[in-house]
């Protein structure tokens, strides 16, 4: 078992991180440096490539390999030209929510459509927040931002079926809380050849406090967001059992909680697409029967509703670019 | 690859054939006119000689894929005109930041915004020079003729490789457009790259401090740290006032100081000239006729023409406003290079300005009618 000081003196360059404590960018340095160490691959032939946010400061500087750290929005484009010149060197792109699927969508979706062999992680934070926090395209409705300040009017993005759709060969979502999987799955998108991608939600203790509205003591809450990420999420393929509902507050959660003492062993959590809700353990149907007559509650969530779909979307094979555009210098060569 | 010899070609075409030559290995553009052309031959042409051609999704990447693709080790250039040399700006700031060598032909057409789509002009050198934001010093050079289309595309990576920074060759939708005779020489001269000898390199730092570093690749072991902020000779980011100052003004003087290098003047009966024509360009070409025309009128006359538009050659023009009475600054736009002229001729001797937008060159016998009231 390799520990930490193993990643970290092999693959880090010794720099003061610049991360906010509790920030998500660790973890995911993490993982993609686990996945590189696990497929033995050569660092000097990985190239990271990043654009502006705090996601492009994952690999740059802390990434020990080459490293090209660009323009707002634009690193899928930089490492195009890099990976299409060169296809011998591993080309991942670490971008943001903002920085990929705001101001760079335009170049997510064509790398899609081209099937370039790049891997993309795209690391959602669910706001801007270099700059401040503002609401990116990934924001949920009505969400509160320093730029919402009376709740998100517009509708977020699904960035992952987004990219499934412009024709992605493989596509998955994880999360911070899913480590092992989000580890599994860049290996696996490394491996794959065509154009690869990650959606990864990740944790922003320093604006996640204002979007998801949360109150207590700023170390408290990494753990919260990370406990919001398994609450709030389901896995393909293997569904929960719906052994518990969540209610969601007429008022006050308290007043909420109290109402529903007696009924299987409730407890107050942080739901991603509800807010603070009471969780409720016991056969679905049943509970709803009972919840539905309790004036304190307002409406009762199933173990699906309101969360975020999580695993692989999407993994087949078809014609790669850069072997496309070297058959195309075999066929002008008239070698074809 | 036209063979070596003569040939009657469109100005875009020759440019590619340049570009082709001086070793380009990879080209992005996207669908412009007057440029077009550029990306068609090159589409055609260089996948034989193992080069990779690509049309990106619009200016931005263009520009991005071929500053990628020169780090990983390629010639690299791209193609537009003036919409889309406007997207690129932001690209153009960080490749002088990073000093990556590129090529960026703009054919300028007419605007601002859609203007005159297919119509020249030679509105753009400004935003050759001060399209980015920040501070920075580019080479722009201008060709009048399609034989410049080609050598000056040659020489624009040659430039390129040796002060490490992104070319502007500064055409126009007229010398893109038009088919002269290009001879293809045997041989042309070229110039690559200096690489470090040691992974102990410094990719952004020099001992002298308006130096040229050496520059590695992607996957030679450098490990590099490419940013476009402000960073140390080993490209760490480092926003102390010390460093920023450092890189500025080095990507600055790297560029000035070599000014008299890179500076290319075509003179035409300018040895006992009294009236000189300065011009680029297209905006040249009449003006030839118009110094023959006024020396059978018995009028010294004569075309000091730039090749090099940036680095603006100071001192030939400070020696020009000592020589002459009157120059006479003839340009396709609202008068811009005129007004670099002013300043550095200080008032020495007489400028004026022959400045002309719609789409259309100034004629020969406009540019004479100005040169014989100079004189009167």
């Amino acid at each position: 078992m390799k520990n930490l000081y193993y990643f970290r003196d092999k693959y880090v360059r010794s720099q003061p991180s610049a991360f906010c404590p509790g920030c998500g960018g660790g973890i995911i340095l993490n993982c993609f440096l686990r996945a590189i160490d696990d497929l033995g691959l050569d660092q000097d032939k990985i190239l990271a490539v990043s654009g502006i946010g705090c996601t492009a400061w994952i690999p740059s500087p802390n990434f020990n390999g080459d490293t090209l750290h660009t323009t707002h929005g634009r690193a899928i484009a930089f490492a195009t030209g890099a990976k299409a010149y060169n296809p011998d060197m591993t080309t991942v792109v670490f971008t943001g929510d903002g920085d990929g699927a705001g101001i760079g969508g335009n170049h997510l979706i064509h790398a899609a459509r081209r099937n370039i062999d790049l891997t993309v992680i795209l690391v959602n934070n669910m706001s801007y927040a270099m700059t401040g926090g503002q609401i990116a395209p990934t924001t949920m409705h009505g969400e509160t931002t320093v730029t919402s300040p009376y709740g998100n009017p517009e509708f977020p993005f699904d960035i992952t079926k987004l990219v499934k759709a412009a024709g992605a060969s493989y596509v998955a979502r994880w999360s911070n809380y899913h480590v092992i999987e989000l580890t599994n799955s860049i290996k696996e998108a490394i491996q794959h050849k065509g154009f690869s991608f990650i959606e990864v939600m990740s944790q922003c203790p320093t604006q996640q406090r204002r979007i998801f509205n949360l109150r207590g003591p700023l170390e408290s809450l990494p753990p919260r967001i990370l406990d919001m990420f398994k609450e709030g999420t389901f896995v393909r393929g293997r569904p929960e059992k719906g052994n518990y509902v969540y209610a969601v507050p007429k008022g006050d959660v308290m007043d909420t909680l109290n109402a529903v003492q007696g009924l299987g062993d409730p407890g107050i959590v942080d739901h991603m697409g509800f807010g603070q809700v009471v969780k409720i353990d016991g056969d679905a149907e049943a509970l709803r029967d009972k919840l539905d007559k309790i004036p304190e509650v307002k409406y009762v969530a199933d173990h699906v509703e309101g969360k975020v779909e999580l695993g692989l979307f999407e993994k087949y094979e078809r014609p790669e670019l850069t072997e496309s555009l070297r058959e195309i210098i075999r066929k002008a060569r008239g070698e074809l | 690859m036209l063979e070596p010899g003569k040939h009657l070609v469109l100005g875009n075409v020759a440019c590619a054939e340049g570009a082709i030559r001086a070793g380009l290995g990879f080209f992005a553009g996207y669908p412009i006119t007057p440029a077009s052309e550029i990306s068609h031959h090159i589409a055609l042409e260089l996948p034989k000689e193992g080069g990779i051609f690509m049309q990106m999704e619009d200016e931005i990447a263009s520009i991005a894929s071929i500053i990628g693709a020169s780090w990983a080790g390629a010639k690299s250039m791209t193609a537009t005109s003036g919409p889309g040399y406007d997207l690129m700006q932001e690209n153009i700031g960080y490749a002088h930041m990073t000093e990556t060598p590129l090529v960026l032909v703009n054919v300028q057409r007419s605007g601002p915004s859609t203007g005159q789509s297919t119509d020249p002009s030679q509105q753009d050198i400004y935003a050759a020079k001060y399209g980015a934001h920040g501070d920075y010093e580019v080479i722009a050079i201008s060709p009048w003729s399609v034989q410049e289309m080609f050598d000056l595309t040659v020489r624009a990576f040659n430039l390129a490789e040796t002060y490490r920074t992104p070319v502007m060759l500064m055409s126009d939708g007229l010398i893109g457009h038009i088919e002269e005779k290009l001879v293809i020489p045997e041989e042309v001269e070229i110039v690559n790259r200096k690489k470090p000898t040691s992974l102990e390199s410094t990719p952004w730092g020099t001992d002298k401090p308006s130096g040229v570093p050496e520059m590695p690749a992607f996957g030679e072991g450098h490990r590099l740290l490419v940013t476009g902020s402000t960073h140390q000779p080993n490209g760490v980011r480092n926003f102390s006032p010390e460093y920023h100052q450092r890189i500025v003004y080095r990507i600055r003087d790297k560029i000035l100081n070599a000014e008299p290098v890179i500076r290319d003047i075509h003179k035409v009966e300018m040895d006992d000239a009294k009236v000189a024509i300065l011009s680029f360009g297209a905006s040249a070409r009449p003006s030839v006729e118009a110094v023959e025309e006024a020396r059978k009128e018995g009028i010294k006359a004569g075309l000091f023409r730039l090749k090099t538009i940036w680095p603006f050659p100071e001192e030939p023009v400070r020696e020009l406003a000592e020589q002459v009475d009157a120059i006479i600054v003839v340009e396709m736009n609202t008068g811009k290079l005129v007004k670099e002229v002013q300043r550095v001729v200080e008032g020495e001797t007489k400028v004026v300005s022959l400045a002309k937008v719609g789409g259309v060159l100034p004629f020969s016998r406009e540019v004479l009618e100005v040169i014989r009231r100079e004189l009167q």
